[in-house]
């Protein structure tokens, strides 16, 4: 089934559209831009017959997919090695293909093709349905900012023609892409090998009233460049080739005019623009400029403005912090880890960093968040992490302004991931959108200082329960996850309490008050100073531990009680420190359970049966709890809001 | 904003890149239309200047026309050149006479490059490659390094997305970066067309005849043509269906040769 010749565009100023085809190895991409480049006439005299030729002398079928084998690797592997571009046009427009890998092995390639997109087919194989690669593209796809995705359902001939698996695939591949923001502009049931809804509707699905992939293509839009968002002009270099001082870069948001006042980011110095200068001097000097011109400009006074400075107007500038959340992509061998430094490349600004913590970290096959994170990112994993830069940076969300809102990571000279920037706070003091700067200026050590250095808030976890029921074993586990994690923590044990500050502490009703206040007060100037800190104190009685609340809860500081309940017979039979039978003996007077009593908390945040739950299940609800406990965003007082087990 | 406007742009923008990245930088230019385009985009770039050295490749196996234009256009825009022969290799009698076109090429362009990057030590060369020329170069990077050997490890290339490159190299490497990557044949001409870009006119037909690429002139051969004007080259282009490179022996000596020229250093 042949289309008839399209008519060239006539428009040859037109735009290209840049599509790229991913999906998973297999699900036949160069069948397709086979097919494709063959329906729409693209393809050099002579090129099918050779390779028909080709193969017969091979005694092989002909296959679309050979047209682009264009290196050794691909024709001994036959699998797709690296990004390739080619060319086709449609009556409608210029198209160019980028033909990305569907392997494990070169996900790096996939994203350099994926990223410069302006739409995404993803190919789906009937048969196999969602597959690792399936899902992690769709994924990517999220994180590149490609918007426009078509899914084509490939080898339908291979089903049947089937529609209900089509309607399942479509169903559980739009469930899949939902949370991630993603919703495909149409599902196409298609045959790449036989030519089914590729540029003629197939005869063999009428129950298919869509339209056919090419038409789809051609009713895709080209995306507008971001005139309408804020300017954010990215200087690359000042030059000085004449009498001039010429800065240089490109307009990646926005517009301005020559006259515009103009604030350069980070440091926030002012100045007009004079002019806007272009080569050759005979043509005419333009007087504004818009995103997507790299451009030269010439100030009216000589404010120090560098390589890495991004240019915005007054009042809607981009956020300066040295602290951010972002979503990244590895690509690199080595893991990314937690302590360790990178250098950030973010538009034209270099800064080294620190990766601070891991927050949510996403299963390599299925993409669901894991419960537990862990301070490394492999290769080919993603997740959502906080960077803190060595000195302040310039930069958007990325739902706000792409292009300043994403950065690379660059490791042993190579670009080893990427991430977009979410969740950061723009200045809204000003009652305006965007403006000057956060408030980490204002006070060096103010609360909010302390949260971005560690990029997290200080917080209490407050373990009771009986001796033995397994408080400090859990506790040291935790702390020791928690530190892993680049979280500043620390433990109160009440033995070692009781071996210093509350030394002159004995075990009286009273005594055990004061012990419980004591810790509260160390707790909370802790927490105050920005650490996690996990209490392991019996703590008996409701009373004192409401008090122990209440004390932190004043100063601001996110607390919740855990309840370590494990019955006291276990607790009598693990008797790690023999202190049971010397109570039972009589030799210790006032021991919690045996001769004094010990009231368990009526809405403790988390309980953990240590009878029922391993140490390992106990523990990733611990590292839950905390997690959330110490969030930025976490309110004292809404600690336990939406937290169960 | 126009496709040649977006690719204009972006040019520029790896242009300057490419000038903050390396400290020492040549730009290769064969005369032939692509590199004329080039100058003129980095003329834009750097507001009228050239800030780096041009590096002529000469093979001896020049067309008289083309090393014409090659002092012209050096006195024209003020250029700072360089030119370069494989003296060795032509002592031996490397030659076309004598010798197969890959082991030519490879002789006197590929390994005079390898003479004078050791001679110069530049880190970086600004190539006017593009991706549709042929199937290996629809795989390159914008800045796409090459190892002490010279070579294009295309098994193994960076990662490269958003406006982010490789730009460090150890010594003895160096980067190709390559600002035409994204254009096509016919992006060059109307790009010529718009700016009045001055070129050989050995691209246009005498005699029904035309060069549509330009190289040694023992192994180039002109396409049958009439066009005479741009518009009459654009009109051709849009219903050709051979390949530009169709008229340079080089690449079609064996399968593949191309890729084996280019892993080695070949632009």
């Amino acid at each position: 089934m042949h289309a008839s010749a399209p008519l060239p565009s006539t428009d040859e100023d037109a735009q290209k559209l840049k599509i790229v085809i991913v999906g998973h190895v297999d699900h036949g991409k160069s069948t397709l831009i086979g097919r494709l480049l063959f329906d729409t006439h693209s393809l050099p005299d002579g090129k099918i017959e050779q390779i028909q030729k080709a193969c017969a002398a091979e005694g092989m079928d002909f296959e679309y997919a050979f047209l682009l084998d264009a290196l050794l690797e691909e024709q001994e592997q036959n699998i797709t090695i690296d990004t390739t571009q080619i060319q086709f046009r449609t009556a409608a427009r210029n198209y160019v293909i980028v033909d990305a890998p569907g392997h494990k092995e070169f996900l790096k390639n996939m994203i350099t093709g994926a990223a410069s997109a302006d739409a995404a087919v993803v190919l789906l194989d009937a048969r196999e349905g969602l597959q690792e690669q399936t899902r992690r593209h769709g994924y990517l796809l999220s994180l590149l900012g490609v918007k426009q995705v078509l899914v084509a359902v490939n080898k339908m001939d291979l089903v049947d023609f089937s529609q209900e698996t089509f309607t399942n695939l479509e169903r559980d591949y739009r469930a899949f892409l939902e949370p991630y923001d993603i919703r495909p502009l149409a599902f196409i049931p298609m045959s790449a090998k036989h030519g089914h809804n590729i540029v003629v509707p197939s005869e063999k699905m009428t129950w298919f009233s869509g339209d056919t992939l090419l038409a789809a293509l051609d009713h895709l839009r080209q995306p507008p460049a971001p005139i309408e968002k804020p300017l954010r002009f990215v200087v690359q270099d000042i030059y000085r080739f004449d009498a001039r001082r010429l800065i240089v870069g490109r307009i990646e948001s926005g517009q301005f005019s020559v006259g515009d006042e103009i604030e350069f980011y980070p440091g926030e110095k002012k100045s007009k623009i004079k002019s806007i200068e272009v080569w050759p001097t005979t043509e005419k000097q333009p007087t504004q400029a818009q995103a997507g011109q790299s451009v030269a400009i010439t100030l009216e006074e000589q404010i120090f403005v560098e390589r890495g400075h991004i240019g915005a107007h007054p009042e809607h500038g981009p956020v300066e912090g040295t602290t951010f959340s972002a979503r990244v992509f590895w690509l690199a061998d080595q893991p990314l880890t937690v302590g360790q430094s990178y250098t950030l490349k973010l538009a034209t600004q270099q800064v080294e960093a620190r990766l601070e913590r891991v927050d949510r970290l996403m299963d390599s096959a299925t993409l669901a968040p894991l419960v537990e994170t862990r301070p490394q990112i492999a290769r080919n994993e993603v997740a959502e992490l906080v960077f803190r830069t060595r000195r302040p940076l310039a930069f958007d969300n990325s739902d706000e302004v792409q292009v300043t809102g994403r950065f690379v990571v660059v490791t042993e000279g190579r670009i080893g991931g990427g991430g977009v920037i979410f969740g950061a706070q723009y200045d809204r003091a000003a009652n305006v959108a965007r403006s000057a700067h956060l408030s980490w200026t204002d006070d060096p050590v103010s609360p909010e200082a302390r949260i971005d250095h560690f990029g997290h808030r200080g917080a209490v976890l407050w373990l009771t329960g009986l001796s033995g029921s397994g408080k400090s074993t859990l506790a040291v586990a935790l702390q020791a996850r928690l530190f892993r994690q680049g979280i500043a923590v620390t433990l109160l044990d009440g033995d070692n309490l009781r071996h210093g500050l509350n030394a002159n502490l004995g075990f009286s009703v009273a005594d055990r008050k004061e012990n419980i206040r004591r810790a509260a007060e160390a707790a909370k100037l802790l927490a105050e100073a920005g650490l996690v800190v996990i209490t392991s104190l019996i703590s008996p009685f409701e009373a004192d531990r409401q008090n122990a609340a209440e004390i932190c809860r004043q100063a601001g500081i996110p607390f919740a009680e855990v309840y370590v309940s494990t019955p006291l017979e276990i607790c009598e039979a693990r008797d790690p420190k023999s202190l049971y039978k010397k109570a039972r003996a009589g030799e210790i007077k006032d021991f919690t359970g045996i001769d004094s009593p010990y009231e368990p908390p009526t809405t403790p945040v988390l309980e953990l049966r240590t009878d029922l739950l391993s140490k390992e299940q106990s523990l990733e609800h611990l590292l839950k709890l905390a997690t959330k406990l110490s969030h930025r965003d976490t309110l004292p007082g809404e600690e336990a809001a939406g937290f169960s087990i | 904003m126009t496709h040649l406007e977006r690719l204009e742009n972006q040019s520029i923008f790896l242009l300057r890149e490419a000038q903050h990245a390396f400290k020492n930088i040549a730009m290769p230019w064969s005369m032939g239309k692509d590199s004329n385009v080039l100058i003129w985009l980095a003329k834009k770039a750097f507001g009228g200047h050239i800030p780096f050295s041009l590096l002529h490749i000469d093979t001896t196996y020049e067309f008289p026309e083309m090393l014409e234009f090659r002092d012209w256009a050096t006195k024209e825009y003020g250029l700072k050149l360089i030119v370069k022969i494989n003296e060795e290799a032509r002592a031996r009698g490397v030659g076309y006479e004598t010798h197969d076109p890959v082991t030519v090429t490879h002789e006197l362009k590929t390994v005079a490059l390898q003479q004078a990057l050791q001679e110069y030590k530049w880190d970086a060369l600004i190539t006017g490659i593009r991706r549709d020329e042929d199937s290996t170069r629809a795989k390159e990077r914008y800045f796409s390094p090459r190892n002490a050997q010279y070579e294009w490890e295309y098994k193994d290339q960076p990662p490269e997305f958003w406006g982010q490159f490789t730009t460090s190299v150890e010594p003895g490497e160096h980067v190709r970066v390559q600002p035409l990557l994204d254009w096509t044949e016919s992006d060059i001409w109307r790009y010529i067309q718009k700016n009045n870009i001055p070129i050989p006119q050995m691209y246009f037909a005498r005699d029904g005849k035309r060069y549509r690429s330009l190289g040694c002139w023992p192994i180039t051969k002109p396409v049958e043509s009439n066009a005479a004007t741009i518009d009459e080259i654009l009109a051709e282009l849009s219903v050709t269906k051979t390949s530009e490179r169709a008229g340079r022996a080089q690449d079609h000596h064996e399968r593949n040769a191309m890729q084996k020229l280019r892993a080695k250093g070949f632009m």
